[in-house]
């Protein structure tokens, strides 16, 4: 799994490249909490078009970023989800509370 | 009428998360030797990685030398392309499983586990049994028709 993130004016978006199960969630989650913290981007953008598998652990990483978000003022989307994190998001009906912004 | 088994595969690996990707993709080469589409293969990696994680997660909770702690997966197929994947560990067991199998219950306290496991497991499959003894483990049973 790779994670990086760019920022570009207020928005800063992270990618996630590869399978996202209970064991790689550990390393995003703390990876990503960092971009979070110490960035505080006005718009935190996860592209997860790269993201070749993806269980329920996904679910859990999105939430808890989503939560991670608030408590800098931050507001969370998801960019392009791949098939795989697609039918996760849709599962737990997240592509229904969740901004998630497709193309470009 | 059960039908006629005609390829059977077992592994067993430590209760650790690096060999949750080991026993998805071990059940998806089994799976594969009868040719089914990408989405059922995605959908056979999904359920396993659930069905693992829980018994990683769960079900050896609070257990410290995971080294010892093992899980089983045992996969038959049938004469009609129906795979049937055993999922055991001789973890904590469930004390409730009707309530553990609710969309969006979870004992995690940190905010990290959706909940969503055992729902994830009835969506992409065509049968789900969970058998639990508290104290002894519990073995979680999929069934998914590959192709008709």
């Amino acid at each position: 799994m790779e994670i990086g993130c760019k920022t570009e004016g207020n928005t800063t978006v992270a990618y996630i490249l590869g399978e996202i199960d209970h064991h790689n969630a550990v390393t995003a989650r703390a990876a990503l909490d960092e971009m979070i913290e110490q960035l505080a981007p006005i718009r935190f953008g996860i592209d997860l078009s790269g993201v070749t598998f993806c269980d329920s652990s996904g679910l859990g990483l999105v939430m808890g970023r989503m939560r991670k978000c608030q408590t800098v003022g931050s507001s969370m989307f998801i960019k392009n989800p791949s098939a795989a994190a697609e039918r996760m998001l849709a599962i737990a009906g997240m592509d229904r509370i969740l901004k998630i912004e497709r193309g470009k | 009428m059960s039908e006629r088994i005609t390829n059977v595969m077992k592994t067993e690996f430590a209760a650790k998360s690096i060999n949750e990707a080991y026993a998805r993709s071990a059940v998806a080469a089994f799976a594969a030797l009868c040719d089914p589409s990408v989405s059922v293969i995605a959908d056979i990696k999904t359920v396993v990685s659930e069905a693992v994680t829980n018994a990683i997660v769960h079900g050896y909770a609070g257990f410290e030398n995971k080294q010892e702690c093992i899980v089983s997966v045992l996969c038959k197929m049938t004469e009609g392309n129906k795979l049937i994947i055993r999922i055991k560990d001789k973890g904590r067991g469930i004390e409730d499983v009707h309530t553990a199998m609710q969309p969006l219950y979870t004992t995690d306290t940190d905010g990290e586990r959706s909940g969503m496991g055992f729902t994830v497991m009835q969506s992409f499959t065509d049968a789900i049994r969970v058998r639990s003894t508290p104290g002894k483990g519990t073995v979680v049973t999929l069934e998914k028709r590959l192709k008709r």
